[in-house]
């Protein structure tokens, strides 16, 4: 790792004056990307503003149907929230699957959105829950933030305080796992808006990131089901192809992945 | 360089020490506390599992200087007076080790999932929460049987101090 200088400020705008103080410097929050692409001499960051120790970040909150979750919670806290599991179980088994115990004790919500891995699984949770990203600036829908591979719409110095969505009439995610790593091969999460509107958010699989499946919303916006998820062409044309399986072996993927998140709502 | 405090095993300790230098490196180099191991070196094995505020984390994964106030644990601080911990005994009395390399890890992961899940523990979940521990000689199954015969036991002495 190269040297960096390291920074535990306490409120949001502290960080924001810290990390505008230098051209080279990153947010870090629980770190479990940053610190290993560091360690590979993939990231030098000159300065690490440390976000785990602001208040303003942290908790969790249901409001009615409103849901908000704290852009600092830990994917530890998501698994384990008794008012997330009432609310939106689904987000709940995404969280309880990302990665190892020992990360999740760690890794943020807030922080694998703002990274935006291809391969990550909240992506998919806030594009089908039609969520909404607060950041210390203003509100950005999820259909406009993810914007292409560890892209997303944040101004440089921009951070992630919360994200808000409505409690869905139901959702459900599946992933394939990597044998391996455990990463999302292909992960699909399917939801219906109490108003039912149905959305279906794929990550894993694109070779831009994280997308919806119109074809997929169809079928289930006609009959919420695996049978109707099975009936749908997906086009390999723009997944991914790599070592570990081909657009073609993707596309079954997702298929698969969409009836078994039906079926799990 | 700056200067690092935390409480490791219940002792307050400071050090001087990069803004990068990591955790696990604080823990042996500085420390002298050499239990944790560094493995894989890429946040999968975790040989490194230590426990930071009282949760389970990968030490190769995380800067000292993020740990700066916390109270860590680590393997050399759970037996007490000369005695095992009920989990590091079970490891011995299951067989769950054989060269023991990852056994620090193995064994931080288990009181943490202990902790968390108490009776609650079946072998399904073990399985599961060993997700981030790899072990290369015993197969996980002894392993798996160590932490159950633990979880049993610290549950039967919860409930006899309850009594």
């Amino acid at each position: 790792m190269y040297a960096t200088n390291y920074h535990r400020p306490s409120s949001i705008a502290e960080a924001v004056a810290l990390q505008s103080s230098s051209d080279e410097a990153k947010y870090v929050s629980g770190g479990m990307t940053l610190i290993p692409t560091m360690k590979q001499r993939l990231a030098a960051p000159s300065d690490l503003v440390d976000l785990r120790h602001i208040a303003e970040l942290k908790g969790i909150s249901v409001n009615g149907s409103r849901v908000r979750i704290g852009a600092g919670t830990t994917h530890a806290e998501v698994s384990a929230s008794p008012e997330l599991a009432a609310a939106c179980p689904a987000i709940c088994h995404l969280a309880t699957h990302i990665g190892d115990p020992h990360v999740r004790h760690m890794g943020t919500i807030g922080g694998s959105i703002a990274n935006n891995d291809p391969a990550a699984d909240y992506p998919s949770a806030m594009l089908a829950l039609g969520a909404t990203i607060v950041t210390n600036a203003r509100e950005i829908p999820a259909d406009d933030f993810f914007t292409g591979l560890f892209e997303t719409a944040l101004e440089d110095g921009e951070i992630v305080v919360a994200v808000t969505f409505d409690a869905p009439a139901k959702a459900g995610y599946s992933k394939f796992p990597n044998p391996a790593s455990r990463y999302a091969m292909t992960g699909v999460f399917v939801a219906k808006a109490e108003g039912g509107g149905v959305r279906v958010a794929v990550t894993g699989a694109g070779a831009n990131g994280v997308f919806r499946h119109a074809g997929l919303e169809a079928a289930l916006s006609a009959d919420w089901s695996a049978d109707a998820a099975a009936s749908v062409t997906v086009d390999a044309g723009d997944l991914l192809s790599d070592i570990h399986g081909s657009a073609e072996y993707r596309a079954n993927l997702v298929k698969v992945m969409a009836k078994r998140a039906a079926a799990a709502a | 360089m700056a200067k690092v405090a935390m409480t490791v095993n219940g002792r307050k300790v400071s050090r001087e020490c990069e803004d990068r230098t990591l955790l696990v490196h604080f823990i042996r180099d500085q420390l002298s506390l050499t239990g944790t191991h560094v493995g894989c070196d890429t946040s999968q094995c975790g040989a490194c599992v230590v426990h930071m505020d009282g949760k389970a984390v990968k030490s190769c994964s995380i800067l000292a200087a993020q740990a700066a106030g916390a109270e860590i644990l680590t393997i050399e601080g759970l037996a007490a007076n000369g005695e095992l911990h009920p989990v590091q005994a079970a490891f011995k009395a299951n067989h769950g080790l054989q060269c023991g390399f990852c056994t620090p890890g193995m064994v931080m992961s288990a009181v943490d999932m202990i902790n968390r899940y108490g009776a609650r523990l079946d072998e399904k979940t073990v399985r599961e929460n060993l997700e981030g521990n790899i072990c290369r000689c015993t197969g996980y199954h002894n392993i798996v049987k160590a932490i159950l015969a633990a979880a049993e036991e610290m549950g039967a002495a919860g409930r006899q101090a309850a009594e």
